[in-house]
């Protein structure tokens, strides 16, 4: 309620300032109900590790899951929040997890990984840490040098742009030259990967609490407004090119995360599969969870997973009941479905599952106690 | 002249090559003059006309063939404007082009589902797909038809627009939409037209591409489509000229890079193209003055 008397243009007072420190440890105490829920999800997946078979089908969607939503929610802050339709995610990713393979190799294995390029001329290795922070900030600088000239164009050109750029990082990654750093077109591996589903669950929700963060702080407010009406916000005192920026540099710096967390999941990394067509797939997962929606593009991400990985996995195979083929049912059957489901739900639904709205936990006790309410009224009556 | 000799067959497969971007490019410079859409599905309709025309060759005469690979392309595009651009007439840009997205992201998934993923050989067409030789250099004939067949084509389609009711009904489209819709300009019939025509060129260019390439694989329609879509921009975005032109530049340059052993470059090349001349001048070399690309 007291948003509204905020100011919304990105300059911190000096009130503000000091606010900023009593707002965090504010920020602890109000939302201990959410920092219990998610402990309770961490113990839950360890839980889950012990009793299921590490060969579970529900791991791979919570490992692939969780990072897809990490690289969706930062689509989100981009595309989203700001209303800049970037199409670059893929690059940023790329460069990600190129960064986090190279740096994190062990010295004893790059004889072997770069074969062709005599070991390579990279003769250190960096902590796991902070190799995810290098793939991170790599992205991000990669996108500021991109946003210079890029970011002053509008809707579908920057979307074309930030497509063109992403595909250039491709080429430019399978260079023969650079083969001493990025081993040209070869694979990527042995470099050290997470083995619990625990691990990328931490790092993306630490991610996108940072995230959402943002979007509440006073930056994300100029976001919003220059989402919804550029001259508005202009006129409203807010640095048009300074957000944009940003908000643009931000969304990469996670997706470069995003893309060391699937080298690891992926165990080895090459340039090849980060085409458009990844880029377009965590669109659509974006759309699906509802353009402007952090929970949404969680929730969408899982969904759209598990229905890709797991529970549509029966379309592709070819079954029958008794000697009675199922038509229509063999390989590449379920991405039809798939897609005609997107079809549908950018046609006709097209907030997708959240819209603009938010599950937050308060909404949620609100909803219990209704529910609750109702429950004990209807027993009285 | 040494050098030219050399080179000949790169320069000859760039005019090519050039050629059948300008055909596709065509296509979205006209919806996009229009409608102010990226179809992004372009490229795929692109495609299907390339599995359209190997799966009926399989059992059908050339002569039948060809015309009803047409027919299917140009019902496809038909279709894809009907089904997933009309509803979406009134929404903002940004869920149309996501629409296109998806519609290409459809077209690609049904096309892995026919064809199980696999490339599949594309028939030989007799006459352009013998080789010729030319100075130095031995092409196919397809390779010399390419442009010559682009240039009548782009002659016809600018006689059409200039000189027809619908021709001047896209016109008037282009330049303010609500108004010509006012003045009683069927709107729907006449953005159907324009699909009609960009998904016709697209089945010609496709004829004349994979003949060229020989193989088709359902993402065969990915890059052609993006980097006509680069020369549409170049060439500035809206005019049929400047599509055809920039089209020519971006084949030709492309294999100049591959004549220089930059293969690795020759995609990166366009989009670096298509970078500069959105930064330095963002209404492409013959396109209108407008404010609302930058």
């Amino acid at each position: 309620m007291n948003e509204k008397n905020r100011n919304i243009n990105g300059v911190i007072t000096p009130t503000e300032k000091a606010n900023i420190f009593s707002n965090s440890l504010g920020f602890i105490k109000k939302n201990w109900i959410g920092f219990t829920l998610l402990a309770s999800l961490y113990a839950i997946i360890l839980v889950l590790e012990q009793v299921l078979p590490v060969s579970s089908m529900l791991f791979v969607v919570l490992k692939k899951g969780a990072i897809y939503a990490l690289v969706a929610v930062s689509m989100n802050l981009c595309n989203g929040f700001t209303g800049l339709f970037s199409l670059g995610q893929a690059g940023f990713m790329l460069i990600g997890a190129y960064i986090y393979g190279i740096f994190t190799i062990p010295l004893e294995a790059r004889a072997a990984v770069y074969q062709y390029f005599d070991g390579g001329i990279i003769n250190f290795t960096v902590p796991v840490p902070v190799a995810l922070i290098m793939a991170g900030l790599a992205a991000a600088l990669f996108a500021y040098l991109i946003g210079l000239p890029v970011l002053r164009l509008k809707s579908d050109y920057l979307a074309i742009a930030t497509l063109g750029f992403a595909e250039i990082i491709r080429a430019f990654f399978q260079w023969d030259k650079l083969g001493p750093v990025t081993n040209g077109s070869n694979l990527l591996r042995r470099f050290p990967v997470f083995s619990s589903t625990l691990y990328p669950f931490v790092v993306s929700s630490i991610c996108i609490t940072i995230i959402v963060l943002l979007i509440n702080s006073s930056y994300g407010r100029a976001f919003k407004a220059i989402r919804d009406d550029e001259v508005a916000a202009e006129a409203m005192g807010i640095n048009l090119a300074k957000h944009k920026q940003l908000s643009f540099t931000i969304s990469s710096f996670f997706a470069g995360v995003g893309g060391a967390l699937l080298a690891m999941y992926q165990t080895t990394v090459q340039a090849a599969p980060f085409k458009a067509a990844m880029t377009y797939e965590i669109l659509l997962i974006v759309v699906i969870g509802g353009i402007g929606s952090v929970t949404g593009s969680v929730l969408s991400s899982f969904l759209f997973i598990a229905c890709s990985e797991w529970w549509l996995r029966f379309l592709d195979s070819e079954t029958y009941i008794g000697s009675f083929r199922i038509p229509l049912l063999a390989s590449g059957f379920r991405k039809v479905v798939f897609s005609i489901i997107i079809m549908i739900i950018v046609l006709f639904y097209s907030q997708g599952i959240m819209g603009t709205n938010e599950i937050s936990i308060d909404a949620l006790l609100r909803f219990f106690k209704k529910l609750f309410r109702k429950g004990s009224k209807e027993e009285a009556t | 002249m040494e050098f030219l000799n050399t080179n000949l067959p790169y320069i000859l497969a760039g005019i090519s090559v050039g050629g059948q971007y300008a055909l596709i490019a065509i296509g979205y410079t006209m919806v996009y003059g229009i409608l102010r859409l990226i179809n992004f599905a372009h490229g795929d309709i692109f495609m299907v006309a390339g599995f359209a025309m190997v799966y009926l060759s399989a059992t059908l005469p050339l002569y039948i063939s060809i015309p009803l690979t047409i027919i299917i392309t140009v019902l496809l595009g038909f279709a894809v404007e009907r089904m997933a651009y009309k509803p979406l007439r009134t929404a903002p840009r940004m869920s149309i082009m996501i629409s296109a997205i998806g519609v290409s992201y459809l077209l690609q998934n049904c096309a892995w589902y026919i064809t199980s993923g696999l490339a599949k050989q594309y028939p030989t067409i007799p006459w352009i797909s013998e080789s010729i030789s030319i100075g130095t250099a031995t092409t196919k004939i397809v390779t010399v038809i390419t442009p010559i067949l682009t240039i009548v084509l782009v002659i016809a389609l600018v006689i059409l627009i200039k000189y027809t009711k619908i021709g001047m009904a896209m016109r008037a489209m282009a330049k303010d939409f609500e108004t010509s819709q006012l003045m009683g300009v069927k709107i729907n019939s006449v953005i159907s037209f324009t699909f009609i025509i960009g998904s016709f060129l697209a089945a010609i260019g496709s004829l004349l591409y994979f003949t060229n390439y020989a193989t088709v694989t359902p993402i065969a329609g990915a890059m052609p489509g993006l980097k006509a879509f680069v020369a549409a921009v170049f060439g500035g975005i809206g005019s049929i000229p400047g599509a055809v032109i920039g089209a020519f530049i971006i084949g030709i340059c492309e294999n100049i890079i591959r004549m220089f052993g930059w293969t690795t470059f020759s995609d990166a090349f366009t989009f670096a193209l298509l970078i500069i001349i959105l930064v330095a001048k963002p209404t492409g070399l013959f396109g209108e003055k407008s404010t609302d690309k930058v």
